[in-house]
């Protein structure tokens, strides 16, 4: 079996967002200096998820793939020092200000290009733009099935077995290889790259492509090949005026808080 | 986009068109306005009922497969259904709530018919050039307005952003059946499990009070459902307590759970990180109770308490016990006067 993670590189979304300045000329969010990237981390999740199909499989190779510039390199380390066998960095000045349909130009090409695939696995949006629009984007160019939001994925007689999160609960589906399912914080904490891992990862094989290697016209990918255009990037408004209700006890407090939710007609 | 149609995928919940796509449907005909043609709701499982019910909220035209078991969402077969109507309608939008079954659906029609797309979107503006949609990025931190260079768009829209038209039965509209190919399904869904919540569905509670890592544990949860049960409410969670096993994840608001539009939202030991406010920031009035003086919350709530929520909880709901006791009692008398 080979399972296919595409990861994505981000200033680091658990770091406070006082550290990330908006340049509304540039239309461009700047992260501070010294912010970390890293991977994603519903992707990171997605490569849990692959890394627990090998364990139940036996066997299986895992290639963990990204669009990006050179400092993506870092993501695919991860990936590798997690357990990921191979790299593929698709790195080309032409991919560069893109949008959700490019990307998922370019990463389903080159799992075209990879050829044997059974399964394409991402998370279920990434922690920039949170769009979550590449993974059904891939499955659709490829004609694949595409199961989105998973906290469970299995796979057994060339069959996955997916539960999905919906808004009531779970759904569980199930769809023939190759597919393409999209990984959701549900499935819990992605591992650390232990000790050994991260000595091997070194020595792990990363191919570098661009687009002629994946025989898309330049025209199709990055800011050429985009179906939106970003208008405008802004901080938005927050309401302000919160009233602090005082109270020399937490009794004086509830007390207060009780009688402005009545004067606002709110019990 | 004079005289193209507006196209809407209708979302059900126990036979009845969900509140968010009859939102979408208001959204759809507002759009259209006078000049644009006509609004049409693709609901793959609508009988004469539901077909009724979207009339009567503005669809000019309804699309069904006529297939009861396609009540709950299945993305093969929505996606095929709205293609179908997509092609057959040529649509300059298709617009459809941003729910899980939404948030499948859209990205996959959208590469299917060569669409651009749009997802957790909160405002919908059309003008001369085509439209221009504004939504959340960046954890909630961020909002971006983007235009299209596509023919066709499609987005998925948040709750609480826009009004459904009032319910008029004199709109008339037809229907058209959509042919459903079933040899392109190929997932199949084999079992639906759904967690039994409290008495009142978050997303259509008026008073939703929700709980952060500040509860310091899973019994913080029985505190905030005491208010609740004293407020008619429903109990929420931000990110942090599903993901720690402190309750379900079908209680998570944010960006990646759900989108609460109360009256009242009481926050409880929740920072206000922009991913959670993404799905509460549309409540009307928001109370924060946090120990930390400096939290994020405090900029978005109306009230804000600053204190331990196990020693400021047990009084608020005495208080409010004994507010209402002594409203009745005036009412009582006031009722004697009279």
């Amino acid at each position: 079996m080979h399972i296919v993670v595409c990861v994505k590189q981000v200033p680091d979304p658990e770091a406070a967002f006082s550290m990330f300045k908006v340049d509304e000329q540039a239309k461009k969010v700047i992260p501070a200096p010294g912010l970390r990237l890293v991977v994603s981390p519903f992707d990171e999740q997605a490569l849990e998820a692959a890394l627990r199909v090998r364990e139940a499989a036996g066997e299986a190779r895992i290639t963990v793939m990204t669009l990006g510039t050179e400092s993506a390199r870092a993501a695919l380390k991860h990936g590798l020092a997690m357990g990921a066998d191979d790299g593929v960095l698709l790195a080309d000045p032409a991919f560069e200000d893109g949008d959700a349909y490019t990307t998922a130009r370019v990463l389903a090409a080159a799992v075209g290009k990879l050829g044997d695939c059974d399964m394409v696995l991402t998370g279920r949006q990434a922690a920039d733009w949170d769009a979550g629009v590449v993974g059904c984007g891939i499955a659709e160019l490829l004609q694949l099935p595409a199961i989105t939001f998973a906290r469970d994925v299995k796979v057994n007689n060339g069959t996955v077995r997916v539960e999905r999160v919906v808004d009531t609960g779970c759904d569980v589906i199930e769809a023939p290889l190759p597919v393409v399912v999209t990984v959701s914080n549900e499935l819990g904490a992605a591992r650390a790259p232990s000790l050994r891992e991260t000595m091997r990862a070194a020595r792990k094989p990363v191919v570098t492509w661009a687009a002629t290697d994946l025989g898309l016209p330049p025209g199709d990918v990055g800011r050429a090949g985009t179906r939106r255009t970003l208008e405008r990037l802004f901080v938005p408004e927050r309401r302000g005026a919160c009233e602090l209700v005082a109270g020399a006890t937490p009794e004086e407090q509830g007390a207060k808080l009780a009688r402005c939710l009545l004067e606002a007609k709110l019990l | 986009m004079s005289a193209r149609s507006f196209e809407v995928v209708v979302e059900l919940s126990a036979g009845k068109p969900t509140a968010l796509s009859l939102e979408v449907l208001g959204l759809a005909r507002r759009l259209a306005g006078q000049d644009g043609g006509p609004v049409c709701a693709v609901c793959p499982a609508a009988d004469e009922a539901i077909t009724a019910d979207l009339i009567a909220h503005g669809a000019d035209r309804v699309y069904s497969a006529g297939e009861p078991l396609l009540a709950d969402y299945d993305s093969d077969a929505w996606t095929a259904c709205a293609a179908w109507a997509v092609r057959t309608s040529d649509p300059a939008v298709v617009l459809v709530g941003h729910t899980t079954s939404g948030a499948d659906l859209a990205p996959r029609l959208a590469f299917r018919v060569q669409a651009a797309v749009a997802t957790g979107c909160l405002g919908v503006e059309r003008n001369a050039d085509g439209l221009r949609i504004t939504r959340p990025c960046y954890g909630g931190n961020v909002h971006e307005t983007v235009s299209f260079k596509t023919r066709l768009t499609v987005a998925t829209l948040r709750k609480g952003c826009f009004d459904a038209l009032p319910r008029d039965t004199a709109r008339r509209g037809d229907t058209v059946k959509i042919p459903l190919d079933r040899s392109t399904l190929r997932a199949r869904v084999i079992e639906r499990q759904r967690e039994s919540g409290g008495d009142v569905r978050l997303e259509d509670a008026r008073v939703v009070i929700a709980g952060g890592r500040g509860l310091n544990g899973p019994e913080g949860f029985e505190v905030l459902a005491r208010l609740a049960r004293e407020l008619r409410g429903a109990v929420g969670a931000s990110r942090v307590p599903c993901d720690l096993g402190w309750c379900p994840h079908s209680m998570q608001i944010g960006l990646t759970g759900k989108t609460v539009t109360p009256e009242l939202y009481i926050a409880v030991g929740i920072s206000g990180a922009g991913h959670h406010m993404a799905g509460c920031g549309n409540a009307r009035n928001i109370i924060a109770i946090n120990t930390d003086p400096d939290a994020a919350i405090y900029r978005e709530a109306r009230w804000g308490v600053v204190g331990d929520y196990r020693k400021v909880i047990p009084p608020l709901i005495e208080a409010i016990r004994a507010l209402r006791g002594a409203e009745r009692k005036s009412n009582a008398t006031a009722d004697r006067r009279r």
